[in-house]
């Protein structure tokens, strides 16, 4: 089996390669359902380790980069390079991971209201788990959560671990709109909607909070690898910060 | 300094340039015009860096006034435009005079977008250095939106830094169109020509056949974000969810009920659906004018063929040959 260190190379376009530092397990691919490796901090660790590598010092023709879990997608122009040559020149920046300094540790607090119109699911994930809806919020606020990429829409942090005792599957049908600062929790993830958008997972709460600032820099609240606290906060703090976000 | 005065919107019309890339670490995807290869020669024809903002318009164009008249072009799909009444020829630079007003109507035989380049650019505040609308999340472009009656656009001062149009002096304007011969050969095509994509192993050689062979027809839910199509459903290897990595424009994602959706240039930055191919390079313009009804085939290409095609595509836009002046 191949280690984290070892990370696996896979063209994902004509355009674009993806870097995996997860475990693969190859038992039943193409047959049952790929089996899947776990997401591991670790492998995430990596991931930021060779973002960073590639943000201090950038590689001539490539163009974007889209950072998830266990995966690095590294988007170049074609024009100017292909696979095979961005292929090398990123294995020797990955013997390099060990010596990157990731940025200094950023923790960040998000209060939520919970409940309420603000919560729409939370009574269904109390009802599914058998717990009350004081537990749930307190089981929510309850850990320091990783900030693994920022995906889907901008800004939007993908957090885990929530504690296994909420861990809820997302909604069968998505709802067309979620609210902007809705809170969200999808298996294990929890997330904070930075827009409104379409969005399947459980709504438990929401917050004042702008998270994406639509001016020039395009600001985001969250970066990959920050850690993230939800601190419940009464309708009345709500209102108040919501005031001064405004 | 020129301006574009809205009178009706269209159906959708939003400000887009070639696209911000770089900001994936933000969730940002680049946005940018769903033809990129129609605004980059609408650019070429009124004399900007191909990389000027134009309006992108969809298969129903506005109407627009010229209080200080400009130098433009249609390009993309026939859009039966007409200047002051007087029909707009596609793919040809055109003087406006002061005051003339033109009409953009429906897409004509087929296509789904039309881009209107105008001398100097579209002038809007810069998001992230760039000045794609992205219309998801309502940033860049024009106010984050679709433009509205009674939006007032200004026209850039162009790579010259100077408006050639001060209505003292008329602009200089020679009339250039594009090659028919090279017209010809950016046609959008309705075979996509595609790679593999990173997990087309996991369906087996009796799905990805089908995918080959299979005609899908395009949805009504087909925008900037994604195309969703119908047709054959590709059951076995259609897992649903997998852990979400980083998805390439242009990915055709199996979703859970088998059916694909191909990514487009508004598309999330990360995805967690199998792909199972991966539109090349050279064929994104062609996505850009599918349209709701239109029916589609997918072709295997190798990465060599790819590349070829895409390093042709680019020699064409970049010839002299590409543009006659008279």
């Amino acid at each position: 089996m191949l280690s984290a260190d070892e990370p696996r190379f896979q063209y994902a376009s004509d355009q674009s390669l993806l870097v995996y530092f997860d475990q693969p397990n190859k038992k039943g691919w193409g047959k049952a359902r790929p089996l899947q490796s776990e997401i591991t901090r670790q492998a995430n660790e990596n991931v930021r380790r060779l973002l960073r590598l590639l943000e201090l010092e950038p590689v001539a023709g490539v163009r974007n980069l889209h950072p998830a879990y266990c995966s690095l997608l590294v988007k170049f122009d074609a024009l100017r390079m292909r696979h095979e040559e961005l292929e090398t020149i990123l294995r020797r920046y990955l013997e390099r991971l060990k010596e990157v300094r990731l940025p200094e540790l950023r923790r960040v607090e998000i209060p939520v209201c919970y409940s309420g119109e603000f919560g729409p699911d939370l009574a269904e994930v109390c009802a599914q788990h058998g717990i009350a809806e004081a537990r749930a919020i307190e089981l929510h606020a309850s850990v320091e959560y990783l900030v693994y990429f920022l995906g889907f829409v901008p800004g939007f942090a993908y957090l885990g671990e929530l504690p296994k005792a909420l861990a809820t599957p997302r909604l069968a049908t998505p709802r067309r709109r979620v609210p902007a600062g809705s809170v969200g929790i999808a298996g294990t993830q929890t997330g904070v909607y930075p827009f409104a958008t379409p969005g399947g997972w459980r709504l438990i709460g929401r917050t004042p909070i702008k998270m994406f600032r639509a001016d020039s820099d395009g600001s985001s609240l969250l970066s990959i690898g920050d850690r993230v606290r939800f601190t419940p906060i009464s309708r009345e703090r709500f209102a108040e910060l919501e005031k001064k976000w405004a | 300094m020129g301006v574009i005065a809205v009178q009706a919107p269209g159906l959708l019309t939003t400000v887009q340039d070639l696209g911000r890339e770089g900001f994936g670490p933000l969730g940002v995807s680049p946005s940018g015009a769903a033809d990129a290869v129609a605004l980059r020669i609408g650019n070429r024809l009124v004399g900007n860096a191909g990389d000027a903002a134009g309006l992108e318009m969809t298969l129903h164009g506005g109407t627009f006034s010229f209080p200080m008249g400009a130098v433009l072009a249609l390009t993309g799909s026939d859009f039966a435009a007409t200047l002051d009444g007087v029909p707009v020829e596609p793919w040809t630079s055109l003087l406006v005079n002061l005051g003339q007003t033109l009409r953009v109507g429906p897409a004509l035989f087929s296509g789904a977008r039309c881009y209107l380049c105008v001398r100097g650019g579209i002038s809007v505040e810069p998001f992230l250095r760039g000045a794609s609308t992205h219309l998801l999340s309502g940033l860049g472009g024009h106010e984050g939106r679709a433009l509205r009656k009674g939006d007032v656009l200004t026209i850039g001062l162009g790579k010259e830094g100077l408006s050639p149009w001060l209505p003292v002096r008329v602009p200089r304007h020679r009339k250039r169109t594009v090659a028919a011969k090279a017209l010809e050969r950016l046609a959008p095509r309705k075979v996509l020509r595609v790679t593999p994509g990173p997990q087309s192993d996991w369906f087996p050689k009796a799905a990805q056949k089908e995918f080959y062979a299979s005609t899908y027809r395009v949805t009504e839910e087909a925008n900037r974000m994604g195309l969703r199509l119908e047709g054959t459903a590709l059951l076995e290897g259609a897992y649903g969810e997998m852990i979400s990595e980083g998805v390439s424009l242009g990915a055709v994602q199996i979703a859970a009920g088998g059916l694909p959706i191909i990514l487009f240039v508004e598309q999330q930055t990360t995805g967690g659906y199998p792909k199972i191919a991966n539109v090349i390079s050279a064929d994104f313009h062609s996505l850009g004018q599918l349209r709701p009804r239109d029916e589609i085939r997918f072709e295997r290409v190798d990465w060599k063929k790819a590349r070829a095609l895409l390093m042709e595509q680019e020699k064409l836009l970049a010839s002299e040959e590409l543009i006659v002046e008279s």
